[in-house]
């Protein structure tokens, strides 16, 4: 089970929840469980969020694997200027 | 020659870490490069704007027809050129951007909300019909009481710049609007326990000003609409994939139809990830059916280009009598001008960045005002949430008598170190700047009356993103290299490096040049510190492509399996038993038969990078101020900043030093100055004061290298970073220097001589 | 109004030209005498972007007008090779990456080269007031001085 962590407004769209378990393989499927279990968290995921697995930031990466034991962390997303 | 095992990735590195000469440089030395304004198409028009005269006003009626009529006259364009577009957020980092404020930011739709706001645009045969033909469009404005200010703007009474506007990331929604787009936080840990715990706690508000990228080069584009609505645009920007999406979703027009040809660009830092002129120049250049170039002058640049936050802080940190951090708490209130969408959510994500500490808390708001729609200025965000806690952590080093350098230490982020905004860190070289900072002469110069010494901290996250990047063999073994990303300032150089050590080639056989939005896949823009770390990324994915080509004609020429050849130190040879039979061929001997082996040789690198590491940086800076003006003068400078691996060292030592001179101009004298009439007052290079050459002593810079394990290279993206330490480390200094804990932004001479008076001290030094 | 009709040297070519009463020497160089190399940064004489030499004297062409350089001798930035030679200055840049995007190179070359035609050993604080009135938002200075300062070493040793 990966070790999933919401940083920053999202948690405000789980009623607060901040942390779960969930057995996802890839970021795709880490927001299809997420959506699953909270639908507003839906449209937020698909655009403008980054993902970190143990430490490494990604960004628009759907297909990226994540491993059964990561600690993975849904972020804002973040460019520069 | 040094070999890097990045990532595993093993090629001799004959160019990278050398300072070779730059290939685009003659062109720069001698006047004949092309930046935006250079660029002239035959019969082209003049565009010019109308801009509104008022911070805040109801727009009752355009009259163009005056205007229209005017000889020499041959297209205008208003908001009705323009539909409208559905309020929706598309990401653009972490300023998600909302067509809906961006067409209302080319052209003003129901409102104006800032001075300077576009209102209409006209094409003419010559300037001076253009500029008469403004003065006979007809706005008919109904004014409106405005605000500037950040805290004013979130007064429940204060003016309301959107009707619609109704704080997001707060339950429950708010009954009314108002001027609060947005509030974001991030917490770790239990901050109340946390200060509970604390031996020692500094508490302090501090403000910033709006500050512009300043860049040189004003804005400048040409558009060319044909009769069959193909689209070229030559402009200069940090993004021209950007622009093309931009301009194709404004105008309802197919992206493959619009081809967007970058300039030389001078100078960008951010302000040039968005649109300004180019929707017009196309939207004019459509109805005109000719070219129509604009250009922006310095006043309009000012007015109504993205300047970077204002902004008000609120820090509070708690650490324990033996330098432990144990508490770090921040609100921050950034302005984001006309519409949302400031860098306050980056801002909040990197206040406490740099430390390993257990319980956080910032809380950040995003707040429209009476000012242009900001835009994003190199490390959008971090520069004000770190002024301000750098600050506090420079009083916590006072109170608890340890040195700054040393707490630092103490509680600096590193491998492992769980970030204030979740994963961990990788590998990171906050701790080797700390250090590097510590061993410099300037760090033990002795210092006189006046003079102070401060140092500060700072980080960018960086990204990678979406990246295209050809190699293509010449028939005569040169190579021609083709990236997609703007050069601001020696990527070609730093990319023909990477290509030359990856194919064995000499450097000055290959030409490196900035494609076109035609010529490959689509490319994010240039920021993000991304160009050297996603481009060279790119070259390597290209160079594997005709690596590996090399080797399949090489086992066919000589009749061997895939397994039998390998590409070595610019080289197909054949390996094993078979070794001394064959002549390793090279590159260039390929050139020579690529027909009669297959075809021309390329590759094609086309990824969305990831990886990307931080970069850390330290500045340390010794000042001294005159008690009779007030005036502050850098006497000595040094940044250190992890590079990661620094391709060329010359212009990874010259981010350092420019940002470090934009930092220092942001803490000393740059600012919006605003009339009671909401309208800019320093809209110039005479009062808006930038860092003159006499104004700064050589900036020395420390190249620290902790390689990004993602990287090929090991490359960390560096423009960022050195913007973000100056202000703090200068308010340390200054404090140092006069005993005075300067909060608000620019800490000019008029500010300083001020606080000495208050305090008796604005007497001359002794002696004079 | 009828246009001025002026002749002037520009880089040492004689060049004929019509021009408004309003316009710029700047916009003359660049709009009517395609000479691009000259740039436009605040039309107000503050960055220094628009450089030239007029009868040997550095000023920023955006503050002379058109009709006031009949009969006079304009050096630009795009005088300053000879043929395939670059001066010392403009190498001199190069090999220090005194220049990042380039768009102030120009106005700095034309007024560094000033200083040294009438200063060949200018300490460095002589350069930076010098320098003052050309402003570069990417470099921080610091490898324009040295450029300037090296190559004035160099030109000392001929």
């Amino acid at each position: 089970m990966a070790r999933v962590v919401l940083v920053g407004n999202l948690v405000q769209l789980t009623g607060g929840v901040a942390q779960f378990d969930l057995p996802a393989t890839s970021v795709k499927h880490l927001f299809a469980l997420l959506a699953e279990r909270h639908p507003a968290l839906a449209p937020h995921l698909e655009e403008g969020v980054a993902v970190a697995i143990d430490g490494q930031i990604y960004q628009d990466t759907l297909l990226e694997p994540i491993a059964p034991d990561s600690e993975v962390f849904v972020m804002p997303q973040i460019a520069g200027g | 020659m040094p070999q890097t095992n990045g990532n595993g990735h093993a090629v001799a590195q004959t160019y990278v870490g050398t300072r070779t000469v730059r290939p685009d440089g003659v062109d720069k030395v001698t006047g004949r490069a092309r930046f935006g304004a250079d660029f002239s198409l035959p019969g082209q028009l003049v565009g010019r704007v109308l801009r509104s005269p008022h911070a805040h006003a109801r727009i009752v009626a355009i009259d163009t027809s005056r205007a229209e009529q005017l000889p020499g006259v041959k297209a205008v364009v208003t908001r009705d050129d323009f539909p409208d577009q559905s309020s929706e957020f598309i990401p653009a980092g972490e300023m998600l951007i909302n067509y809906r404020d961006v067409v209302r930011n080319v052209l003003a739709r129901e409102k104006v909300l800032y001075e300077g706001h576009p209102v209409a645009a006209v094409a003419a045969t010559s300037v001076a019909i253009a500029k008469r033909a403004l003065k006979l469009i007809d706005v008919q404005y109904e004014v409106l009481p405005h605000v500037i200010d950040v805290v004013e703007a979130m007064r429940p009474d204060a003016p309301l710049l959107h009707e619609d506007l109704y704080t997001a990331g707060v339950e429950p929604k708010p009954a009314k609007p108002s001027n609060v787009a947005k509030r974001v936080e991030i917490s770790l840990g239990d901050i109340e326990a946390g200060f509970a715990k604390a031996d020692v706690i500094v508490e302090r508000e501090f403000t910033t000003q709006p500050v512009h990228q300043g860049y040189i080069e004003p804005h400048a584009a040409v558009a060319s609409v044909s009769e069959d609505g193909s689209t070229e645009i030559w402009c200069s920007t940090q993004g021209h994939f950007i622009v093309r999406a931009h301009c194709a979703r404004l105008l309802g027009l197919d992206i493959g139809k619009v081809r967007v040809t970058a300039s030389e660009i001078g100078g960008g830092f951010g302000g040039k990830t968005v649109v300004y002129l180019e929707p017009l120049a196309v939207a004019l250049s459509k109805k005109a059916k000719r070219p129509v170039k604009m250009v922006m002058s310095r006043e309009e640049v000012f007015k109504a280009s993205g300047p970077t936050s204002g902004a008000h802080i609120k820090v509070k940190m708690g650490a324990t009598k033996d330098g432990r951090f144990v508490a770090g708490y921040a609100e921050l209130r950034y302005q984001a001008g006309a519409f949302q969408g400031s860098p306050v959510q980056p801002g909040v994500m990197c206040a406490y960045a740099p430390y390993d500490i257990e319980n956080v808390k910032v809380i950040g708001y995003d707040v429209v005002s009476n000012r242009p729609k900001v835009a994003a200025y190199r490390a959008p965000g971090a520069p004000i949430s770190e002024f301000a806690v750098e600050s506090v952590v420079d009083e916590l080093a006072k109170k608890l008598e340890i040195d700054p350098v040393e707490l630092r230490l103490q509680n600096a982020a590193r491998e492992g170190t769980k970030a204030a905004y979740g994963p961990k860190f990788g590998p990171i070289g906050l701790v080797d700047t700390l250090h590097a900072v510590e061993k410099t002469n300037q760090y033990t110069t002795p210092l006189g009356e006046w003079q102070g010494r401060g140092v500060a901290s700072g980080f960018w996250f960086n990204i990678g993103g979406e990246t295209c990047a050809s190699l293509t063999v010449n028939e005569d073994g040169t190579v021609s290299l083709m990236a997609g990303t703007p050069d601001i300032g020696g990527l070609r150089a730093s990319l023909a490096m990477v290509a030359a050590d990856e194919l064995g080639v000499p450097y000055e056989k290959v030409r490196p040049i900035i494609g076109d939005t035609g010529s490959l896949g689509f490319n994010f823009l240039t920021g993000g510190s991304r160009s050297c770390f996603s481009g060279a990324m790119a070259i390597v994915e290209a160079a594997k492509e005709i690596k590996a080509d090399l080797c399949a004609r090489a086992a066919k020429l000589w009749d061997l399996k895939a397994d039998q050849v390998e590409f070595k130190d610019g080289h197909v040879r054949a390996t094993g038993a078979g070794a001394d039979k064959h002549t390793p061929m090279s590159v260039a001997d390929f050139a020579k038969v690529a027909g009669k082996t297959g075809g021309p040789i390329g590759g094609y690198g086309r990824i969305n990078a990831q990886g990307a590491g931080p970069s850390f940086g330290t500045h340390l800076v010794d000042l001294e101020v005159d008690p009779e003006t007030g005036r502050v003068t850098i006497l000595r400078y040094t940044v250190a900043q992890d590079a990661g691996k620094a391709i060329h060292p010359s212009y990874v030592e010259g981010q350092y030093q420019g940002g470090a001179a934009q930092g220092i101009g942001w803490a000393l004298n740059e600012e919006y100055i605003y009339g009671a009439d909401g309208k800019l007052q320093n809209a110039g290079f005479l009062d808006y004061r930038m860092p003159v050459a006499s104004d700064l002593p050589m900036i020395d810079a420390i190249l620290v290298e902790v390689p990004n394990p993602r990287h090929p290279y090991g490359v960390r993206g560096v423009g960022e970073t050195p913007i973000v330490p100056p202000m703090a480390a200068i308010a340390n200094a200054i404090e140092r220097a006069t005993g005075i804990r300067f909060t608000d932004l620019p800490i000019s001479p008029p500010k300083v001589l001020k606080a000495l008076r208050e305090r008796g001290l604005n007497h001359p030094k002794n002696g004079s | 109004m009828a246009k001025h009709h002026v002749t002037a040297t520009v880089n040492g070519d004689e060049v004929e030209f019509l021009c408004e009463t309003e316009e710029t020497l700047l916009d003359v160089l660049r709009d009517t005498l395609t000479l691009t190399g000259s740039k436009e940064g605040c039309s107000s004489g503050d960055c220094g972007a628009c450089s030239v030499t007029l009868d040997g004297r550095l000023v920023c062409s955006c503050l002379v007008l058109g009709c006031e350089v009949g009969g006079r001798r304009i050096e630009t930035i795009e005088g300053m090779a000879k043929g395939e030679t670059l001066h010392p200055l403009q190498r001199k840049f190069l090999e220090h990456a005194a220049l990042q995007c380039g768009i102030c190179t120009p106005g700095v070359l034309v007024a560094a080269r000033s200083l040294l035609e009438r200063d060949p050993d200018p300490s460095e604080t002589e350069v930076r007031y010098w320098l003052a009135g050309n402003l570069c938002r990417c470099t921080g200075y610091d490898k324009i001085i040295k450029a300037v300062m090296d190559t004035a070493a160099e030109l000392r040793r001929r």
